[in-house]
């Protein structure tokens, strides 16, 4: 929490006057050869990182690379088998999270670990011991200074449960903070944040940098890696690939290192002939409580077109996902499908009516696939009703299995093991398949390539880019907006469960998108 | 705030799942445990002053010793393994039947009617095929009907159907005792509340020397394990027990699969309850299923949900049963003696499938098993 580390720097740098740090004085952190094994598995072989104050070091790599293993080490959830670990040049041995808290590292997790119903600031002061001789008083001063001192502008006497998802973040921060962090890692913390919001973000970390915090942010997001970054370490199965200033690197450059070879970043963009698919008007839904979740949405899908869905996390884009697929029923409004109202309907009546509705679930696991069962049972899931007779035959989908498997490169290669024992890209190759499969015409995919490293995730939007140029219409909800501007044709955005806009993709700006998923109506 | 305790750490002792051991490994396990459990029920047979290589091979003389032991063992086993059998089913779905008590006594008072009264409806004795088949597809209907009440609310309002099938064992059986006090009382027991035995056509053939409820129970081995494994009926509670959500994705119909899985599981119970007053009994009294519903839940969990495993379970526990009323009559060891003993028996048997399922790590903190 002390600024002493680095006295030179002004409170409030800007990115592009800022010169990068000289490399001198001594490191905040110093990993030196650190190893963790997991059985078999070489998760962290040997990675020497070092970390200076005033900078933000952003850690790359694919999943199953290592970087969430390496933080664990310094946050003392795991204990490496050999290596050394140096906070502020001395030799540390961290073996719990209190440890870390001690040594004055903080750690913000994509999941936020915070009480609901407590305000901000009770959740900054929990569990912290009652400080001796502090009064009340003087613990509310502390914690408003530092919300001045780095910007933080949150209202403190908020109840949590009322925060929006970066609010959240800012509490999380504040209380690493308060808690003396003066290393702080961040665990993909833009993953739902607005365009805006991350903005604001990266703000806040530039000052923290600027008082003199050493950062380290994990993210799978390039143009964040070279807006914020004053360092790069790339980890590819468990060793350290590079380690790279962001003045001299490129992000075909920083793909190759985590890829290991070349990989086009450019995202293909078909031209296909459209007919009109889908056509939802004025959609409401409520949900249980019948509080209103999608508020008069209206706007149509062509076959042949992605169609993108940009908003805050819970702008009503689960409700209109899953009002499609018959899964909530719509209050009111027509879901038109070749012009035949499915709103309402029931999952099975619409499969009844011959309509061919592919749909991915934002959460795998939680809907769409059973992870207790092998890829050929979830293979069945979808179509065992159409077995004759009260008999249950495998083999057909044991084949499709074996040709999905093959034709996904699904690894490990075996049909028959229990799902939930797949990572996450395979996971969404497994389900992504499925609903391939059954030849949809409308294919509604909800975050599908969330958590998914950047190779799986282009093999992913090579499939839809496959079933848009077979004619498929699909709706693609998305959150990296560079991602939704380069795959989709148009991008419907949302705010509250309202439509604010639909934009081309060809022309409209991040920007542009931004403002509309913040509410500011066309 | 920073100063917290350095010094202090704990010792700490977590469990976590491990996969399947090696069938050697498994098979030491088992070994070791019963080896324990015999030493330490042992110790306990010393402590109360008897011999306990007497007391052991009595129980095992008791179980082995004649073919009328080993028939006295199935008898016992079979109505545990049918009802064991029947929760399987609901607890495939994550149903959590615990009504196999009631779900017994119901199906036992259905059969009971017809064994005592069937005279009244077409008048004259009815043939013993036709009497048993009616015996046990009154128990079926009734089981099933029994068993779709908690299931129905529970399908429509989400109640909680542990709570809901437990308080109905109690009303099943206090059915009974009305029936006993009041219509159904033999009033040839001049005065004591008692209902008649069954006429012989209304009692289970022997095969074997044994009622025919163990074919029954074999037979329903095979049946169950298809049904749940290569039937679409089997598929859908499998996969509205795994994960709710995805059955509705995947347009299943999972009130009708929930109403259904339960009717057939309280079914099955209730057909056990047939061949417990049927066979073994030969009348109804309130102590019909005596403890069986709740046996049957262990039975369906240490056999890990295996119709198969489940018959071997029963018979196990049969064993464990006879025996120790064997030691118990023929050493004249109290009643809860016998009874400690079991449960000693019974403990390290399930402590040892607990180690073959999870792996104890005694360390200092940091969780360590994750691989991120």
């Amino acid at each position: 929490m002390t600024a002493g580390h680095n006295a030179g720097a002004d409170g409030l740098p800007s990115e592009s006057v800022r010169p990068f740090m000289e490399q001198s004085g001594e490191p905040a952190l110093e990993l030196k050869r650190l190893t963790k094994t997991f059985g078999s598995l070489k998760a962290c072989d040997a990675i020497d990182m070092t970390l200076y104050p005033g900078e933000i070091l952003t850690l790359l790599g694919e999943n199953g690379s290592g970087k969430t293993t390496l933080m664990n080490m310094i946050t003392g959830l795991y204990r490496p088998d050999s290596g050394a670990v140096f906070v502020r040049g001395r030799r540390e041995d961290i073996r719990t999270p209190n440890d870390a808290r001690r040594l004055g590292i903080g750690m913000i997790h994509q999941h936020f670990k915070l009480v609901e119903p407590f305000t901000a600031r009770e959740n900054i002061l929990l569990g912290l011991p009652r400080s001796r001789g502090k009064s009340a008083a003087r613990l509310r001063g502390d914690i408003d200074a530092l919300s001045e001192r780095y910007g933080l502008g949150v209202e403190l006497d908020r109840r949590v449960g009322d925060m929006s998802v970066s609010q959240k973040q800012t509490v999380e921060i504040m209380k690493a903070l308060y808690r003396g962090a003066d290393i702080l890692i961040l665990d993909e913390p833009t993953a739902a944040l607005t365009p805006q919001e991350s903005d604001r973000l990266f703000d806040m970390l530039r000052r923290m940098r600027g008082n003199g915090s050493a950062i380290i942010m994990i993210t799978h997001k390039l143009s964040e890696v070279m807006a914020l970054s004053d360092r790069i370490t790339v980890l590819r199965q468990g060793k350290r690939v590079a380690t790279v200033r962001r003045d001299q690197t490129a992000p075909e450059q920083l793909t190759e290192f985590m890829v290991g070879r070349k990989i086009t970043l450019n995202i293909e963009r078909p031209s296909t002939i459209k007919k009109p698919l889908l056509s939802i008007n004025k959609l409401c839904v409520k949900d249980a409580d019948g509080s209103p979740r999608l508020r008069d949405v209206s706007f149509s899908l062509d076959a042949g077109e992605i169609l993108g869905v940009a908003g805050v996390a819970g702008s009503g884009q689960k409700q209109l996902c899953e009002a499609i697929a018959g899964l909530v029923p719509a209050s009111s409004g027509e879901i038109l499908l070749h012009g035949r109202d499915i709103a309402g309907q029931s999952p099975r009546q619409i499969y009844d009516q011959g309509v061919r509705l592919g749909f991915i679930p934002e959460d795998r696991l939680g809907m769409g696939l059973v992870g207790s069962m092998n890829i050929v049972d979830n293979l069945l899931v979808r179509d065992y009703r159409l077995q004759r007779g009260p008999f249950l035959r495998r083999a057909g989908a044991a084949k499709r299995a074996g040709d999905l498997v093959k034709r996904l490169s699904v690894m490990p290669p075996e049909p028959l093991r229990p799902v939930s024992r797949l990572s996450g890209g395979n996971l969404q190759k497994v389900l992504l398949g499925r609903e391939l499969l059954s030849k949809p015409e409308l294919l509604v995919t909800s975050y599908v390539v969330r958590g998914l490293d950047v190779h799986s995730s282009y093999v992913i939007y090579d499939l839809l880019n496959d079933q848009k140029k077979a004619g498929v219409g699909a709706l693609f909800v998305g959150e990296d907006l560079d991602v939704l501007l380069e795959l989709c044709d148009r991008i419907v955005t949302l705010c509250g469960g309202r439509v604010t806009g639909i934009v081309d993709a060809k022309t409209a700006t991040r920007e542009r998108i931004g403002l509309l998923m913040m509410g500011d109506a066309v | 705030m920073i100063g917290a305790a350095r010094g202090a750490r704990f010792i700490t002792i977590r469990m976590a799942q491990r996969e399947a051991p090696p069938p050697v490994q498994a098979a030491a396990l088992r070994a070791l445990a019963l080896a324990l459990a015999l030493a330490t029920g042992g110790l306990f047979i010393l402590l109360i002053g008897f011999n306990p290589l007497t007391i052991y091979a009595g129980m095992l003389r008791g179980v082995f010793g004649t073919a009328i032991s080993i028939r006295e063992t199935v008898k016992l086993a079979a109505p545990l393994c049918v009802t064991a059998l029947g929760l399987t089913v609901a607890f495939k779905m994550r149903y959590w039947n615990i009504g196999g008590e009631g779900q017994m006594s119901v199906g036992a008072i259905a059969a009971t009617y017809f064994a005592l009264y069937h005279q009244n409806l077409f008048g004259g004795e009815w043939p013993r095929w036709l009497l048993l088949v009616t015996m046990a597809a009154a128990a079926i209907v009734a089981g099933a009907l029994w068993g779709l009440i908690p299931a129905w609310f529970n399908a429509r309002y989400g109640t909680n159907e542990t709570l809901f099938t437990l308080m109905l064992n109690y009303v099943a059986m206090y059915i009974i005792q009305y029936l006993r006090e009041g219509p159904w009382k033999n009033p040839r027991d001049m005065g004591y509340p008692k209902i008649a035995m069954f006429p012989v056509s209304a009692q289970l053939p022997k095969v074997l020397g044994v009622h025919a409820g163990w074919i029954v129970a074999l037979a329903l081995v095979v049946l169950v394990s298809l049904y749940i494994r290569y039937t679409k009926q089997g598929f859908e509670l499998t996969v509205v027990g795994a994960n709710p959500n995805t059955a509705r994705y995947a347009g299943m119909p999972v009130r009708r699969v929930i109403l259904r899985t339960a009717a057939i599981s309280a079914a099955l119970c209730a057909l056990a309850g047939m061949i417990k007053a049927s066979g073994a009994d030969r009348t109804l009294t309130d102590g019909v299923a005596g403890g069986i519903g709740f046996t049957a839940i262990t039975v369906s969990w240490l056999a890990n949900l295996s119709p198969p495993a489940i018959a071997a379970v029963a018979f196990l526990f049969g064993m464990l049963e006879k025996g120790a009323g064997y030691a118990q009559s023929t050493y004249r060891l109290s009643a809860s003696a016998a009874d400690v003993l079991q449960g000693v028996i019974l403990f390290f048997v399930l402590g040892s499938e607990f180690f073959t399922r999870y792996r104890i790590i005694i360390g200092r903190a940091a969780p360590d098993e994750r691989v991120a």
